[in-house]
């Protein structure tokens, strides 16, 4: 038995290796997989990075002029001092609305005939009315008009008005590519990891490949990991372009340590590459599990992560949905280490759930591959 | 069990779910087999059968429900693995990478295989030898032609000399030169290795090569044993009968089906192969009853004789009914001539010419065949015919119509039956059928007649509400027919109709294409089974793009080199004038040189 030891892993050494070069010749051969596993992360990098940015800058915003007096054109005066809105004075309500339905403008601020004397007696109202389509946007239009009011309001030595000053933590600029680039590094993992791997095993079963491969010495573990290899090299090559996308095009602030991003991303890569191989051995099929990849990595990635929409301010069923998902995990403890720096026990107790995952996931893989057919 | 068999199957089951609600599929029930050492045994069936189940349970991909199956010894449900490091299995579509070249795809199965860098250079030289691949070592597999991928297959699994070897269909789709080559490859490895193999194959010409044949039918054996003892049950009960001048032989042949005494009849060379029933030919001496006053002569059984009395003893099938299906499309001609007139058709797909300057024409109410591999062009020049798909040059008349300019008119005139079930799966028989006569303009009294109408001609009426989806396979190749047929058309296409099928229905096909045809039908058909030109007017045989022969059967026969004392079949003629046209290209181009 002893001497059959170094035997059986130099001929486990021999198929993984051969499988490996075979499976690393097909991805370098088939510009498909190329496309998928290295123009993609390009292309969601530029979009992402320059194409869309929830930033709200010079929001054009109706302004009607019902007071002429100084004080209401010094309040007009200070908004278009701001970088972020653009107002633009009419003489009626009904000419502000029609801007608005053509959605010409983000709002409508009105400014009443009373307004300058009652800003004497410290009782000044104005009315704001808010384009609600893009609530996003109404909600960011709003901040910048209230301090824009604000900083027209410290000027007047008014009695009783409150300084009211807001900062944002972790994101000073509140720059949007700042939280977007965490997220991108959790979608282009999920990509390669998830989708393109499901895609070329659920190919081999497709294409009846495995079939003639079942009939050799084979082992299950060897095809698995003759997967994994390659795909977990292209997955890196995809976290690279990310950090140096982050770190020299899109100049997002690493606050962590670079070491512990790469160690979770390595963490990540794994669950996603055992989900992928988990719904191809599931599937069989390569539309099926380019469908399936789809619903439940790449949307909840983009979705129910916290990526895009705050989980806390979502229903409780699909905060549930939110916190069941891996990516979830990844995509906290990419943001905080990148924005906030290390907060050690949240990175170890989301580094520990993310190894959790990957175990299982990988475990399920090899439990699904088995050798059999029909 | 003996110690001479490699494997050995004793009263295996196996059944699959189905589709939701549907009953369990028994694809093996209560079969035995055995496979000798040293030895190429058969499994012989049609499409369905349950070759591959058995295949994949002896491969250990697949567990019995019931039986046991021994292999090398070991049992493949229990261990597979240990089965799988010794045995070699080459499914029917077999695992090649496209994309790795040929020498890259031998490697990895050497790799796999463990086999020593030493032993890997005598192995390829001699495979290379055998497969005559070796001109081709650096290209990708997915850019070999038909015949080559399956030889690389085959290869693939001989990287070194396995115990078992287990082949599915290995043949299926290939031309008959390379069908022979492939044969030539196993049993020289059988004599100089001793190697053991299992083989499926829906050729009975195959399987009279092998040691043991085992006849599978719906998963059941239908008779096992040497070629020999199979081909003997039909001993004394073979004639081949000599058309009348000036009849075709599948005139003949078509008469004789419909007879109750008779088993099989089949045209073969120009004449008709009959099996008769054991009662009909008691009678010592003179002629069985149904060939009275027939130019008729007894001949040696064939396999194929023996399996065909098995099956007829098992399954009942009246050939009388499919011959209905003429007398209710008769109608009066349109007049005489030619409806399909092809010259110098040209199609090329980038750099690649699929038809090399084709020129044929079918007449009016002719059986015309389109023989040739697959690659060989046959489908690219249906498709242009149909005016599925443009020509790249050339001319194309189809019923009196150009279809470079009338393409929507002439589709009209023709009726289109895929090799693919091309039908509404989900819809109804009656859904389907109003469907198609919609597609085709039919519409009120004339489209209920018409859907009436083509129900009795091929048998509809028991099934008209069930899904089409839920029909046995010959019934779904009659529908398609029955609605490729509701507008009344002038030519029927038909491509590759008889693929899989089982012999009765591919005699029950063509004796509902013959009655077609005498009712005024034109009607086209792709074929890869070379014996089928038999029941053809007229052939034409492509390989490689270009028209190799084209003629009535004994015409290709005699152009094969036929002569009265040395009778060819078609497969035969096939190979010969292959290997005639290659000759002269070698000739011409060393003359060029």
């Amino acid at each position: 038995m002893n001497a059959a030891g170094p035997d059986r892993r130099g001929a486990f050494l021999r198929r993984l290796a051969a499988l490996v070069r075979k499976e690393v010749k097909q991805l370098l051969r088939d510009r498909s997989n190329l496309m998928m596993g290295i123009a993609l992360p390009v292309v969601l990098i530029l979009i992402f990075g320059y194409g869309l940015s929830f930033d709200v800058k010079n929001a054009p915003l109706a302004v009607v002029m019902e007071d002429t007096s100084p004080a209401a054109n010094d309040l007009v005066a200070g908004m278009r001092l701001s970088p972020y809105l653009d107002p633009r004075p009419v003489h009626d309500m009904p000419q502000a609305e029609r801007l608005m339905l053509d959605r010409e403008v983000n709002g409508i601020l009105r400014i009443p005939p009373d307004f300058s004397r009652r800003l004497t007696l410290g009782d000044a109202h104005l009315q704001l009315i808010l384009h609600g389509a893009d609530a996003n946007t109404a909600r960011t239009v709003q901040g910048y008009v209230q301090s824009a009011l604000q900083a027209a309001g410290t000027r007047e030595d008014s009695i009783g008005s409150v300084r009211l000053e807001q900062r944002l933590w972790f994101n000073e600029a509140n720059t949007s590519t700042w939280f977007l680039v965490p997220g991108l590094v959790v979608l282009i993992t999920t990509l390669v990891g998830a989708f393109l791997t499901a895609l070329v095993m659920a190919r081999e079963w497709e294409r009846g490949t495995l079939e003639a491969l079942f009939v050799t010495p084979v082992r299950p573990v060897e095809i698995l990991l003759a997967k994994i290899i390659p795909y977990f090299g292209v997955g890196l090559i995809g976290l690279a372009m990310c950090l140096l996308a982050a770190r020299f095009l899109f100049r997002v602030p690493i606050e962590g340590s670079l070491l512990l991003i790469l160690l979770v991303s390595v963490f990540y890569l794994f669950v996603a590459l055992g989900i992928g191989l988990l719904i191809s051995a599931v599937t069989k099929n390569q539309f099926t599990a380019s469908q399936v990849a789809l619903i439940v990595s790449f949307m909840p990635a983009l979705m129910l992560s916290g990526f895009i929409y705050d989980l806390r301010n979502m229903p409780l069923v699909v905060q549930g949905v939110g916190r069941a998902l891996p990516a979830t995990y990844f995509l906290q403890t990419l943001k905080s280490l990148f924005l906030a720096g290390n907060l050690w026990p949240m990175v170890l107790k989301n580094c520990a759930i993310l190894l959790g995952y990957a175990v299982v996931l990988l475990a399920a893989a090899r439990a699904k591959t088995r050798k059999r057919v029909g | 069990m003996s110690d001479t068999d490699a494997l050995v199957a004793r009263g295996i089951g196996k059944s699959f779910a189905a589709a939701k609600g549907s009953p369990e599929v028994l694809a093996l029930d209560e079969v035995s087999i055995e496979v000798g050492t040293g030895a190429i045994s058969a499994l012989v069936g049609p499409d369905g059968a349950g070759k591959t189940t058995l295949l994949r349970l002896a491969a250990g991909l697949m567990v019995a429900d019931a039986g046991t199956m021994i292999v090398l010894g070991i049992d493949p449900a229990r261990d597979p693995q240990a089965v799988q490091d010794r045995i070699s299995y080459m499914p029917q579509r077999f695992g090649l990478y496209d994309d790795l070249s040929v020498q890259e795809n031998l490697d990895l199965y050497a790799d796999l295989h463990g086999v020593s860098r030493e032993a890997r250079r005598t192995r390829y030289t001699r495979l290379m030898e055998m497969t005559d691949l070796g001109r081709f070592t650096a290209r990708p597999a997915g850019k070999l032609s038909g015949g080559m991928k399956q030889k690389l297959g085959l290869a693939c699994t001989l990287v070194r000399s396995p115990e078992l070897l287990l082949l599915d269909e290995p043949t299926v789709g290939v031309d008959p030169l390379s069908r022979r080559e492939l044969w030539d490859i196993v049993e020289q490895l059988v004599r100089e290795e001793n190697l053991s193999v299992l083989v499926s194959t829906s050729y009975m010409d195959e399987a009279a090569r092998c040691a043991r044949v085992t006849i599978l039918h719906e998963g059941r054996v239908l008779a096992a044993g040497t070629p020999e003892s199979i081909r003997g049950t039909a001993a004394g009960l073979c004639f081949a009968v000599t058309p009348p001048a000036g009849q075709a032989a599948r005139h003949v042949q078509a008469a004789l089906l419909d007879d109750c005494g008779i088993v099989d009849a089949v045209p073969r060379g120009g004449r008709v192969r009959v099996v008769c029933t054991k009662e009909a030919t008691a009678r010592d001496d003179s002629l069985p009853a149904p060939l009275a006053g027939k130019d008729a002569a007894a001949v040696e059984p064939s396999l194929e004789d023996g399996v065909m009395l098995a099956l007829r003893a098992k399954v009942h099938r009246d050939f009388a009914t499919a011959a209905a299906v003429g007398t209710s499309t008769a109608r009066p001609p349109k007049g005489d001539g030619k409806v399909i007139e092809v010259t110098d058709l040209v199609r090329r797909f980038g750099d690649f010419t699929a038809v090399d300057r084709t020129s044929f024409s079918v007449d009016r109410g002719e059986i015309f065949g389109l023989l040739g591999p697959n690659g060989a062009g046959k489908t690219t020049t249906f498709r242009m015919l149909c005016g599925l798909l443009p020509a790249s040059s050339g001319s194309l008349r189809v019923a009196g119509y150009d279809l470079r300019r009338a393409r929507a008119r002439a589709r009209q005139e023709i009726g289109y039956v895929s090799q693919k079930f091309a039908l509404y799966g989900n819809l109804s028989v009656d859904e389907n059928l109003t469907f198609f006569g919609g597609a085709y303009g039919l519409h009120g009294a004339r489209l209920r007649d018409r859907m009436a109408s083509v129900k009795a001609q091929f048998d509809l009426d028991a099934a008209a509400r069930t899904p089409a989806g839920q029909l046995p396979g010959g019934f779904r190749q009659r529908l398609a027919m029955a609605a490729a047929l509701l507008h009344e058309p002038e030519i029927l296409f038909l491509d590759e109709p008889t693929s899989g099928a089982d012999p009765l229905a591919r005699r029950e096909f063509w004796r509902r294409i013959t009655a077609l045809a005498e009712g005024g039908t034109t009607a086209v058909v792709t074929t890869h089974f070379m014996e089928e030109a038999e029941y053809c007017d007229r052939v034409v045989i492509q390989d490689e793009g270009k028209v190799l022969a084209l003629g009535t059967p004994a015409d290709i026969r005699r152009q094969a080199g036929e002569r009265p004392q040395a009778q060819l079949d078609m497969e035969q003629a096939f190979i010969a004038i292959v290997q005639q046209h290659r000759k002269a290209e070698r000739g011409s181009g060393q003359a060029a040189a």
